[in-house]
């Protein structure tokens, strides 16, 4: 059993540190208003992190889950908003790469490796959240297109990506009756709600994507008919990963700037540090960071080696980790005080991004519905 | 039980939160201000002179009263009932007991009939929970004081009428160098040197304020010279009533939002209250809610009988603001993704009750009191 990071491994995890603190950080409490800056996702298309693990022949990295968590931990230190946005596009990116044919990958993914292009996925609508088999959003087949009715919500890039990657009813009731298709922005009868205004996460675009008659070619379907809910379930494991990372990066940069701040305030004439309680807490709050990233790197290990219990463990590791991320994040605002609550600091940004992750890709009573299944399911087998 | 005085004092702020508060929440919050004419009822309904006898134009209800009623302004916006405690305590608590009866005259009066707002000007940029570490001074000219330094994290002092501000006048002798003033803020020298932008309670003003060569006659400075921190600590059990009262008003109204939503959504083929682990969560949610409440009524009763209840109004503060925070975030994940998104409210509530463990002394400085009584 080895723990430590191979030399790739090591460099990979640092110069996306690196990007996070000196690339996305300094405009991160900018962005919340600006938006998400073009230039900077190509940059970041530039250092191989448009499309991290597809495969090399139409411009991927190849990378592994774990390498993955690492750079989705360290571009979060800077900005979990924008980290996670590209985590999105990452998820997208890899449907199309594993399951299109070669035609539709050679399209799409040397634009969406690059970032020149940029994904985003459709799966949640109005009505079903938790429960994404009963979505209601059509395609039917009309001649070489097919023709797309309904409306997704809360999506990432609703009105700012180019491709929309959109989980719908092909077929009957039920998750057999779900496919994969892609749509390019500018498809007629595409159409976007207007921006969401929430808590956090306001860098990113979110709105509702809505199609009426929507018709695309019949060659964006990705893979076969049917087979869109298998997909969506495979790519909920390593997106739940991602977001993982991005909590587990944004409550790591907290930390970082709270010792910072502790170090130079003073309260009855010492600097904060010196005060055992809070020096306590700050113990705890690295315990529980070393206990998530441990916790986040084995499930990732899983998924690489495509273990039977992956599934479970990327669900036990999002909980814990976004659970525990939020906790320090929110700690880490207590310690700052009265500061802690202003926007200049940067801190109280970063606990309203982390708290949509707590509910994002499955809520976190979902990842318990996961485990307790399972675990009740292989009770017999012991 | 409550009185019949104390039943309709809640009942009718619970009618103006509802009616006029509720609605308004998120344009109030998007505008940044509490509109002048919501100030102006609360005037009128006597919630600006809650506890001030008639005599000094108050109202002179009990602190139960007072509690109930600022748990009921808080469900409907936070921000609003952050003002309202404000300038009951400390700022007209520190004049109804300090003030001699030509000041009560000339400024207790105006404020308890709710004519302007009033705020408290002690912490300063490097002292928050240690108030002994003060450096804004106060030093005597003939019949003034000129007053030099900054103060930081002011409630309400954009929109204030006057603030009762903590100035050194004797370097060398430590907390007891410190007084207390009365200033309009329209002196000159008075200046809101910046408004911050927060996390929540964006419609109650938050301000650093700087006093340039500000010059205030002697007779505004209240009790004696050195009085400063002992004024400046004696309404700090009102205070905390008020805020752990606040808190358990958002909570409660976090948790209403989640439990009507919890019986409209549907999820795999049922309503989500009827999922168990959905309906736990609510279940000790309320529970939590009435603890709480039953910590901010005894601190009260205490208060109103007379009995000191530092420890007491420490722990209803640090139990309920720590609660509310669970109760709202709880809240928040009944409601999903909708929970996110600003127009359900509930994440506003979120944002807003989060200070309730930082400000009029932090989580951390209640257990520091708490634990000194422990003898």
């Amino acid at each position: 059993m080895d723990f430590a990071l191979s030399d790739e491994q090591s460099a990979i995890a640092e110069m996306a540190t690196d990007f996070g603190r000196d690339r996305l950080g300094p405009s991160a409490i900018a962005a919340e208003s600006a938006g998400i800056d073009r230039a900077l996702l190509s940059e970041i298309g530039a250092l191989g992190m448009g499309a991290i693990y597809c495969a090399e022949d139409h411009g991927g990295s190849a990378l592994s889950r774990l390498d993955a968590a690492l750079i989705f931990e360290g571009l979060s230190q800077g900005d979990p908003s924008v980290a996670a946005f590209v985590s999105i596009h990452n998820m997208c990116a890899w449907m199309i790469d594993s399951f299109a044919d070669d035609a539709l990958r050679a399209e799409v993914i040397p634009g969406l490796a690059s970032f020149d292009t940029v994904a985003s996925y459709c799966l949640t609508e109005p009505g079903s959240g938790s429960d994404a088999a009963s979505l209601k959003t059509t395609a039917r087949r009309d001649g070489d297109d097919y023709v797309l009715n309904g409306t997704k919500a809360f999506i990432s890039g609703g009105d700012y990506s180019d491709w929309y990657v959109v989980m719908c009813r092909t077929g009957a009731d039920g998750p057999k009756g779900i496919s994969a298709v892609l749509v390019p922005k500018g498809a007629a009868g595409l159409s976007f709600g207007a921006q969401e205004r929430k808590m956090g996460w306001k860098a990113q675009p979110t709105a509702q994507v809505q199609f009426d008659d929507c018709r695309i070619p019949a060659r964006y379907l990705i893979g076969a008919e049917g087979d869109g809910f298998r997909f969506a379930m495979k790519g909920l494991d390593g997106g739940r990963l991602n977001i993982a990372a991005c909590s587990l990066g944004g409550a790591q940069g907290a930390l970082t700037k709270t010792l910072t701040y502790m170090g130079e305030r003073k309260a009855f004439g010492a600097t904060i540090d010196t005060f055992q309680a809070l020096q306590f807490r700050l113990a705890d709050m690295e315990t529980q960071l070393q206990a998530a990233r441990i916790f986040l790197r084995q499930a990732a290990w899983k998924l690489d080696q495509k273990s039977p219990d992956a599934t479970q463990h990327c669900a036990m590791a999002k909980r814990f980790v976004t659970d525990a991320a939020f906790e320090v994040a929110n700690d880490c605002l207590q310690l700052h005080g009265g500061y802690g609550y202003l926007e200049d600091y940067g801190i109280e940004k970063i606990v309203r991004d982390l708290r949509v992750h707590q509910i994002l890709e499955g809520t976190n009573e979902i990842m318990r519905v996961i485990v307790a299944r399972k675990l009740l399911a292989d009770r017999g087998n012991g | 039980m409550l009185t019949e005085d104390q039943t309709m004092i809640r009942d009718t702020a619970r009618a103006f939160a509802r009616d006029r508060l509720a609605p308004g929440a998120l344009a109030r919050e998007a505008a940044a201000e509490i509109e002048p004419e919501i100030r102006t009822e609360l005037g009128e309904l006597g919630f600006l002179g809650m506890t001030i006898d008639p005599d000094w134009d108050g109202v002179g209800a009990d602190y139960v009263s007072y509690a109930l009623a600022l748990e009921e302004l808080a469900k409907g916006d936070g921000a609003v009932s952050t003002m309202v405690s404000v300038h009951n305590a400390p700022f007209l608590a520190i004049l109804d007991r300090f003030a001699s009866d030509t000041q009560k005259e000339a400024w207790l009066k105006p404020a308890a009939r709710g004519e302007h707002i009033g705020c408290f000007a002690l912490t300063e940029s490097h002292a928050g929970s240690d108030a002994s570490a003060l450096r804004t001074k106060a030093v005597k000219h003939n019949d003034r004081y000129v007053v030099n330094g900054a103060k930081q994290f002011i409630s309400s002092a954009r929109i204030g009428g006057a603030t009762i501000i903590f100035a050194v006048t004797d370097p060398d002798a430590g907390k007891r160098g410190l007084s207390a003033f009365y200033v309009s803020n329209d002196t000159a020298g008075f200046i809101v040197a910046k408004v911050e932008e927060k996390l929540g309670q964006k419609a109650s003003d938050t301000c650093a304020l700087s006093f340039d060569d500000m010059e205030i006659p002697i007779e505004n400075r209240i009790g004696e010279e050195g009085d400063g921190y002992r004024i400046a600590l004696s309404s700090l059990e009102t205070g905390r009533i008020g805020i752990a009262a606040q808190a358990v008003g958002m909570a409660q109204a976090a948790f209403d939002a989640a439990l009507a939503y919890s019986r409209e959504r549907q999820s795999f083929g049922k309503a989500i209250f009827d999922h168990q682990a959905v309906q736990f969560r609510l279940a000790d949610m309320e529970t939590e809610i009435e603890a709480g409440r039953q910590l901010v009524l005894n601190a009260a009763r205490l208060k109103d009988a007379g009995v000191p209840c530092l420890r007491e109004a420490a722990m209803a503060k640090l139990f309920t603001s720590e609660m509310a925070e669970r109760v709202c975030s709880g809240a928040i994940q009944t409601l999903g993704g909708y929970g996110y998104l600003s127009e359900y409210g509930i994440e506003k509530i979120y944002r807003d009750v989060r200070v309730c463990q930082i400000y009029e002394g932090t989580s951390d400085i209640q257990k520091i009191l708490i634990a000194r009584q422990m003898d």
